[in-house]
């Protein structure tokens, strides 16, 4: 069990009681596995994601991260930091005014000096290919750009384990092939939801399919 | 706090200066301003606030523009003032005395709205939101406050584009205003969608920030100190405000 970063047993999770968008699954991941979760539309891929971190508390079930299983708020604020989640709207989750303050605003939160923070800024954003666009404004940022920036800020964290939300989600096909090759070079683990198949294939080795509330492996 | 700058442009000298001294800056000139009450004292004011707008940079036409909207705003109170205040009368008006007490009081109004303006938009308006924010925090205003001022800069940019996406959702579906119920509703919808919307997006907000081990304190990155075109500046301004205090007692 001490090789599982994740252990899910049996979740259960509905925004509302009679709809259940997660239905009984079951997933483990293990130091440096890199998984693809596939499946349709609204077939509950990101509220899978968003419970393995603590943000939606399942009706049932259990989540063991990182050696402990996880019940209340106070829990998760280790998996957190451990966990890196980049979410599947890029302006959700940049909301400092420049680049700079939001990559370095997770390292500060974990008590870093602010010297600190702004070299793990740095080395993350010079990681992602975006030496030098620390004094840029973040909402002036195209689409892409306010990708990367965000993958950046979860990298500044140095998480063990990348939980991305569609990561090449609205980026163009060198962007895309540069985020790939970014991914690929980084040591963590990984669960990559994917829509385009044959790009994360080559990234992924496990691929497991999220349908009617189950997860089928 | 730099700003991207396209090529070929230096900065001005008062974009030199730390956001701190230019908000402190505004500050004490227009509470030196407002304290001051006569008209000798109060053009002097006016000549410092233009030389700071050069000083600035400022465009001269736009400015202007901007200054004379917020005089023809409070034209209606000067322009009833003479007749209100009572006093000598120096002139008449379709049979209405104008005063020369509200005559004066007039002028000076109009010389301290003008001066505080046109120092205010030296001084704080060619400053970016965020310096702004960094620097109100810098002088100790709650970290709190800051950040709540922050995000309303970084968010409403994100809602006036949510709404100019439907807007043109709507407008692709041929939808075009007019005084119709089918108009109302939609707008009704348009504006129920961005509420909902906005409410929504703070949620995931927080729930990003949490993610990145957000526990309701704020930490600032960037460290500014006062360099020497700070306190040369706070110097002048010194000297200026006291002249101007003089100015005003003779
Ligand atoms: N905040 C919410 N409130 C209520 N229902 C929600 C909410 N978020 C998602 N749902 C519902 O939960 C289901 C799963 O949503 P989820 O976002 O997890 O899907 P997904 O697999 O990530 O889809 P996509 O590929 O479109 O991103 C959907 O049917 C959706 O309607
Ligand atoms: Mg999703």
């Amino acid at each position: 069990m001490s090789a599982h970063l994740f252990q899910l047993r049996d979740i259960r999770f509905g925004y509302d009681p009679d709809h259940p968008v997660l239905d009984g699954v079951d997933f483990a991941l293990t130091t440096g596995e890199r998984v693809a979760l596939c499946g349709a539309n609204g077939s509950g891929k990101t509220t899978l994601l968003h419970v393995m971190v603590g943000l939606l508390t399942p009706s049932s079930g259990s989540v063991v991260a990182f050696g402990r299983e996880r019940r209340c708020e106070g829990d998760f604020h280790e998996v957190r930091a451990q966990a890196g989640l980049l979410f599947q709207d890029s302006d959700d989750q940049l909301f400092c005014p420049t680049v700079a303050e939001d990559v370095a605003f997770g390292p500060l939160n974990l008590g870093q000096s602010r010297a600190e923070a702004r070299r793990a800024a740095d080395d993350a954003l010079a990681q992602v290919g975006l030496d030098g666009f620390g004094h840029r404004v973040t909402h002036k940022l195209s689409g892409g750009q306010k990708r990367l920036v965000a993958l950046a800020s979860v990298l500044a964290m140095r998480p063990q384990v990348l939980l991305l939300d569609e990561p090449t989600n609205g980026l163009d096909r060198d962007a895309r092939a540069r985020l790939l090759g970014v991914l690929a070079s980084l040591p963590q683990a990984m669960v990559v939801i994917a829509h385009d198949d044959d790009a994360l294939a080559a990234l992924t080795r496990r691929r497991v399919i999220l349908e009617a509330g189950r997860l089928l492996g | 706090m730099s700003s991207v700058l396209p090529l070929g442009i230096t900065l001005s000298p008062l974009a030199r200066l730390d956001p701190r001294s230019r908000v402190l800056a505004a500050f004490a000139f227009a509470v030196g301003v407002v304290w001051c009450q006569s008209v000798a004292a109060l053009t002097f004011a006016c000549a410092l606030a233009a030389g700071l707008a050069v000083l600035a940079r400022l465009p001269p036409l736009s400015t202007l523009r901007r200054v004379l909207a917020v005089e023809g705003f409070m034209l209606l109170t000067l322009a009833s003032l003479p007749f209100t205040m009572g006093g000598e009368p120096v002139f008449t008006l379709l049979g209405f005395a104008a005063g020369g007490d509200g005559l004066h009081r007039a002028g000076i109004l109009l010389l301290k709205s003008s001066a505080v303006l046109l120092a205010t938009l030296a001084l704080l308006g060619t400053l970016d939101m965020p310096a702004l924010g960094h620097a109100l925090a810098r002088l100790g205003l709650p970290v709190r406050f800051v950040a709540l001022f922050l995000f309303t800069v970084r968010y409403i940019d994100v809602l006036h584009r949510e709404y100019a996406r439907l807007r043109l959702a709507m407008r692709a579906r041929g939808f075009r205003p007019r005084a119709s119920l089918h108009c109302w509703r939609s707008l009704g919808h348009l504006f129920g969608m961005l509420l909902v919307g906005s409410l929504e997006r703070s949620e995931r907000i927080d729930a990003a920030m949490r993610c990145r081990g957000f526990d309701g304190r704020f930490h600032l990155l960037d460290e500014h100190r006062p360099g020497r075109l700070d306190w040369g500046f706070g110097a002048v301004q010194t000297a200026s405000l006291l002249l101007l205090a003089v100015l005003d007692v003779w």
